[in-house]
């Protein structure tokens, strides 16, 4: 997370060099961070002559608290699945203008209906990923196919918990056989309490973010929790690692492309967005990022071992495992008060 | 005239100091309800100090916040001392040096703050790693593995390295203010090396300590970088609850409540410390005297 952090300082700065500049159109792109190939901006601007400044968040809170408390001016922003049905419930998002956007032709029949926006009036899918078990082979001598493993006494102090509020509990309810979109109190407060047991039995070796990845490629683990995406990038850069994900069911998610109902340059934006969905620069995304994409022309061009795995592109049994995590209204509160209490510990 | 040249400054304190202290202020005594109104409340603060959840019946000293809180304490608390044991004779030692080496030694101590903190404490991570470099290290001399990342003395460790050099530099500064000729004098009335120490120069230079102490003890009792990234976010802090509030959980007025309270920590503790500081300065003059 400091990463993106860094990076999202670093384009504050750039940004604030370049408004001193012309007064040109300027599209303000807000993604994850390191989720766009770094040449994206100059190449779209040296195509349509509109500048782009793109910066970086690390969790949709921390695009949301941007957007929305900060009144940061966006035109383009790329959050989750059940931040977008929030987005759209607080009213915050611009129709789009699909004349605008042809290259939708592209997208895979996979993501044309989704639960958060199901009329696809708001979003274009840009990438998916669904939640599982890395774990080193080297260290791992039992099978991994369950979040219970998780709570396997030979792992002790050897387990990185994702520091999500969510994901985290998503995985305990769904080990505990629940839907990770519960608002049951008590559902939660069981989930709750497993996390809890979980840490003081010693199992946990840290609730962290990104930094799973590195420790886990030099082998400072045996399993962590982590999105299939990262997985599959970590599993090049150390064959030792494996991907699982677990028969108890897991979250299945998309980060789509959206605008921002304060954004004043919507046509442009569409045009940056139908600049995304084309098949080079999807392509040239699509590999620098290592999610899965949406992009049905990307997965016919990417090579075939890309294509035939299992953590880039699982098959349908295993796709069926994941189901999406949707907008909690004010329960979502509850969530957060759990995992904080499972962080403090108690 | 004189006051004209400080009216920038005046200005500077209520643009950066004033108005997010009153910011924080406000917000930490209001709430939202839910159609968007705001209202005054003490709400944020019972919060801080009630059971996590109405249901539960837990002891004062259990109830999460406060566990934190005290958490928070113990660590500051703890990195201040260690970094006034191992800081003290450092500027001791720094001050009793001829010229060219002192500047070489002041050198070495700023340094590593030309880099940013952020980097020296990733830089931590890789060493401290289950593989990292110093496991590498002993793993080829055979000797056990040494795994303290994401615990407590790790956290502990980053903070007494972060934090070292604010409690040199002041205590350094006013050791060096001495007039060697105190020291001469206590020696010419007999005092020996151990009561020239005791009863002259430490007592001169408490001002220094204090000033060295505060500068420690409140980023450590504030940090929620070190916590986070060698503590594994299972070191939660105080510093760490007011990030989640405002980054994660977007709960402004309950971030601002911890933000005052922490506030009001600091408050309590720099009154106290002047105590001490003023008590140092008269017992420092009489014993010259």
């Amino acid at each position: 997370m400091m990463k993106k952090i860094l990076l999202t300082a670093l384009t504050a700065v750039v940004l604030l060099l370049s408004a001193c500049g012309s007064d040109q159109v300027t599209l303000q792109v807000f993604n994850w961070g390191e989720f766009n190939h770094p040449d994206i901006g100059r190449m779209f601007e040296e195509e349509y002559g509109i500048a782009v400044i793109i910066q970086h968040y690390a969790t949709n809170q921390e695009m949301y608290a941007r957007l929305v408390h900060q009144g940061g001016d966006f035109d383009v922003l790329f959050p989750s699945d059940y931040m977008i049905e929030r987005l759209i419930l607080e009213n915050r998002l611009a129709p789009l203008n699909w004349d605008n956007i042809p290259n939708i032709f592209y997208l895979h029949p996979y993501f044309e209906t989704l639960p958060f926006d199901p009329q696809r009036t708001y979003h274009v899918p840009y990438k998916w990923g669904m939640f599982g078990i890395i774990y080193n082979t080297t260290m791992v001598h039992d099978p991994v196919y369950s979040w219970s493993i998780l709570w396997n006494d030979d792992y002790a102090g050897q387990i990185y918990m994702y520091d999500a509020a969510r994901c985290t509990l998503g995985v305990a309810l769904k080990l505990l056989g629940y839907s990770h979109n519960t608002r049951d109190i008590t559902e939660l407060h069981a989930a709750r309490d497993l996390l809890l047991e979980q840490r003081n039995r010693g199992l946990v070796r840290a609730f962290q973010g990104d930094l799973i990845r590195d420790s886990m490629i030099a082998g400072g683990a045996a399993l962590a929790t982590i999105y299939s995406g990262c997985a599959w990038w970590m599993m090049g850069e150390n064959t030792d690692l494996n991907f699982a994900i677990p028969v108890e069911g897991t979250q299945f998610f998309v980060d789509a492309m959206v605008i921002p109902a304060t954004s004043t340059r919507q046509a442009e934006a569409e045009k940056f967005i139908n600049f995304m969905m084309r098949p080079d620069i999807a392509l040239l995304n699509a590999e620098w990022i290592g999610y899965s994409t949406t992009n049905r022309a990307v997965l016919d061009m990417l090579p075939d071992y890309w294509r035939n795995s299992q953590v880039y592109w699982p098959t349908d049994e295993v796709f069926a495992r994941g189901d999406m995590f949707r907008d909690l209204g004010d329960f979502r509160q509850e969530y957060y008060d759990a995992f904080m209490m499972v962080l403090v510990g108690g | 005239m004189k006051k004209l040249f400080a009216y920038p400054y005046i200005v500077w304190m209520a643009i950066f100091i004033a108005a997010p202290l009153l910011l924080v202020f406000y917000y930490s005594v209001t709430a939202t309800d839910a159609l968007g109104n705001t209202y005054f409340t003490l709400a944020n603060f019972r919060r801080f100090f009630s059971p996590f959840s109405p249901d539960m019946v837990q002891p004062f000293h259990e109830r999460i916040f406060v566990v934190v809180a005290l958490r928070s304490l113990r660590l500051a608390l703890q990195s201040t001392l260690i970094c006034f044991v191992l800081g003290y004779p450092v500027a001791y030692i720094m001050t009793r040096k001829e010229y060219s080496e002192k500047s070489v030694l002041l050198f070495m101590l700023l340094a590593p703050m030309w880099m940013n903190f952020l980097l020296r404490t990733y830089a931590w991570l890789t060493i401290l790693e289950r593989n990292g470099l110093i496991n590498n290290l002993l793993g080829r001399l055979g000797l056990p593995m040494f795994d303290i990342l994401y615990t407590d003395a790790a956290v502990l460790l980053g903070m007494v390295y972060n934090f070292l050099p604010f409690m040199i530099l002041p205590i350094y500064t006013s050791l060096k203010k001495q007039d060697p000729k105190l020291v001469e004098a206590a020696q010419d009335l007999g005092a020996g090396q151990l009561g020239v120490f005791l009863r002259v120069v430490f007592p001169l230079s408490i001002p220094g300590v204090v000033s060295g102490i505060t500068m420690v003890f409140m980023p450590a009792a504030a940090t929620f970088i070190i916590p986070h990234l060698l503590g594994g976010r299972q070191y939660f802090l105080l510093g760490s609850l007011v990030e989640m509030q405002f980054l994660n959980i977007g709960d402004w007025h309950f971030g601002s409540a911890v933000a005052v309270i922490m506030m009001m920590m600091m408050v309590v503790s720099m009154v106290v410390l002047s105590f001490f500081d003023k008590g140092g300065e008269n017992h420092g003059r009489g014993t010259v005297i």
